[in-house]
């Protein structure tokens, strides 16, 4: 909600500097008194866990920056110097990689909130699709990221990730190739790959938080949004953003960061793969090259689809046809709790996510190769098909009357 | 009426009045997306493969140590070459294979034209049915397939296997089992002697 400022410069030094730059008077009213719904749960905490897991990718990144050698010969043996000899340098690589596998968690999390309970729906449709920029964003640069160790499954993801642009070649002859040797610098994956991946990891970050300044920006003109979907109508249904927000986002940072440590501590090497430890070979392909597990689901679809140009069209549009979901639910209810019938397919969707994980992991044979293309399937289904269709047949439940009466009850006003 | 004001009135403006203003307005903002364009594609251009990178153009290879049933990868332009010596049986069972029987029917040779058949003879090298010269990389997602040590998997077509998705390559490099869309590359390549390759 674009709320009336009610900032109060109590000073002269404030009154001097409001009437010059007032950014006092923004952080007041948009991070301080802020009106925030005061129903929300626990799923609504993830904005702030991820706001500081980019700080802590920038931060180590940085730093690992500066002992790092973007050279083939150079990479893998600067990234074991990074462990052993540098101060402290084992765990700012660790908490580098595994805060990686971290940062997916929350962004993962945060999405499926954001479905759960209709955050796309209007007027939150700029905020959504600004959303899925910074997960698209988010994975180029993790992508990009792990390239940089040089080990086999960096130089065999970046060989084969890479190609699949070669598949622009059944549409315009010659077009994919000479994509593919544009983003290479050269006939095959090298040392112009690494260097330029290098650059593009240390730049992206910084336009990650660029959108995520718009992100916060479009949340702050209609609002947060809540577990009911049901419009803030009277100031009694918020409570100001700090403390009440700023506390419990606190709260489950901690939380979050118990489970964070508790990984990069005792099982840093759990969520990687063990052939990275494998300096890159450019003559010998691992037998399996399997991604980063928060890439699997999309592995699966890619491996799903018979055909090269179509699977990586399927690549693509799963994270693609997220940017039309506002416009793909036709729905009037935004909140999956007052959706008896929807409600069902969308756990079912979930759990089919978690199964092309899972899928995406194994070789892409027999009964995997099955599930595999029926996973996929669901997934565009539910996207394309379920999500229009159900909202236009489905009786939704009551809604309370107002933020205030679903906590307190339909007695009180 | 000695001043009409032509800003709020566009009927009191004279024709050659606007067209002349429209040109330059047009003839300005146009020079400006010709000089963006044209500092933009150095900025794009210089991720292209750059002079040194051009320069690796040829390999040399000496075929005379490699026995029959013998197959060496040379690197080419960082990409791993297959030369294998093929034995009379392999050379037999490429030979045996009809044209309307591949996923690809086409040569895939850099040294043919583009429309060449994939028959063995277009895939060997001329008048030396033995020797196969190809482009180690599946043609799938760029994978380097098994089979040109000795006991590695080769594949139910006695070719080569790629263990990432499961293609499969016949003894002249044809794909017969997919995914993979298309046979192994052949490169540029000339004998400069009985015994010496020139591949590039």
């Amino acid at each position: 909600m674009a709320h009336p400022s009610t900032y109060k410069p109590s000073t002269g030094i404030e009154r001097w500097f409001d009437s010059r730059l007032p950014l006092p008077r923004m952080m007041h009213d948009q991070f301080m008194v802020f009106p925030t719904p005061r129903n929300l749960n626990y799923w609504w905490t993830f904005g702030g866990i991820l706001s500081f897991m980019l700080a802590v990718q920038i931060v180590t990144g940085i730093v690992l920056a500066m002992h790092y050698v973007p050279t083939p010969e150079g990479a893998f043996d600067s990234v074991e110097k990074i462990m052993r000899d540098v101060n402290w340098g084992w765990l700012l690589r660790y908490a580098h990689a595994v805060g990686a596998s971290m940062f997916f968690l929350a962004a993962y999390v945060h999405t499926f909130r954001g479905l759960i309970y209709g955050s796309y729906k209007a007027p939150r449709e700029i905020l959504w699709i600004l959303g899925v920029l910074i997960l698209l964003l988010m994975i180029a640069t993790a992508f990009m990221g792990y390239s940089l160790v040089w080990g086999q499954m960096s130089f065999w993801a970046v060989t084969v990730i890479t190609n699949l642009f070669s598949s622009l070649d059944t549409l315009i002859p010659g077009l994919g190739t000479t994509l593919v040797q544009w983003i290479w610098g050269g006939f095959s994956v090298g040392a112009r790959t690494l260097n330029r991946l290098f650059a593009l990891h240390y730049l992206f970050p910084f336009i990650i938080a660029g959108v995520v300044i718009l992100h916060i920006w479009a949340l702050h003109i209609p609002g947060n949004n809540n577990p009911t979907g049901v419009d803030v109508k009277t100031p009694k249904d918020t409570v100001p953003f700090h403390p009440y927000y700023t506390i419990k986002d606190g709260f489950a940072l901690v939380m979050f960061l118990i489970l964070f440590g508790v990984l990069l501590f005792y099982a840093p090497n759990f969520l990687g793969h063990a052939d990275n430890y494998i300096e890159a070979n450019p003559l010998q392909t691992p037998p399996h090259i399997v991604p980063e597990w928060y890439f699997l689901p999309f592995y699966a679809i890619l491996r799903a689809i018979p055909d090269k140009l179509l699977g990586v069209i399927g690549l693509i549009g799963g994270i693609g046809v997220l940017f039309f979901v506002p416009w793909l639910d036709t729905s009037r209810v935004r909140s999956t709790s007052y959706r008896p019938i929807y409600k069902w397919f969308f756990w079912l969707f979930v759990i089919d996510c978690v199964a092309l994980g899972y899928l995406g992991s194994q070789a892409p044979e027999g009964w995997y190769l099955f599930f595999g293309r029926l996973g996929t399937f669901y997934y565009f289904a539910f996207f394309l098909i379920i999500m229009p269709i159900v909202g236009l047949i489905e009786r939704p439940k009551k809604l309370p009357g107002s933020i205030t009466q679903s906590v307190l009850g339909p007695e009180s006003k | 009426m000695a001043n009409p004001d032509t800003s709020t009135d566009p009927s009191l403006l004279k024709d050659d009045d606007a067209s002349r203003r429209d040109v330059i307005l047009i003839g300005a903002g146009g020079f400006a997306a010709i000089g963006g364009a044209a500092m933009l594609w150095p900025l794009l251009d210089q991720m292209n493969p750059d002079a040194s990178t051009l320069s690796l153009a040829s390999t040399d290879v000496d075929l005379a140590p490699i026995e029959e049933g013998q197959a060496i990868t040379v690197m080419w332009r960082g990409k791993p070459i297959f030369i294998r010596h093929r034995t009379a049986k392999e050379v037999e069972e490429a030979t045996g294979v009809k044209v309307d029987d591949l996923i690809d029917p086409l040569a895939r040779n850099a040294n043919l034209p583009d429309d060449a058949p994939a028959t063995d003879d277009n895939r060997a090298a001329p008048e030396r049915e033995p020797w196969l010269v190809m482009i180690g990389i599946c043609t799938h997602l760029g994978c380097i397939p098994q089979g040109q040590a000795p006991g590695q998997y080769k594949g139910d077509y006695g070719g080569w296997f790629c263990p990432c998705h499961g293609s499969q390559y016949d003894t002249a490099g044809r794909v017969r089992v997919g995914p993979a869309p298309q046979n192994m590359y052949i490169p540029p390549y000339t004998f400069t002697s009985d015994t010496k390759i020139t591949i590039g």
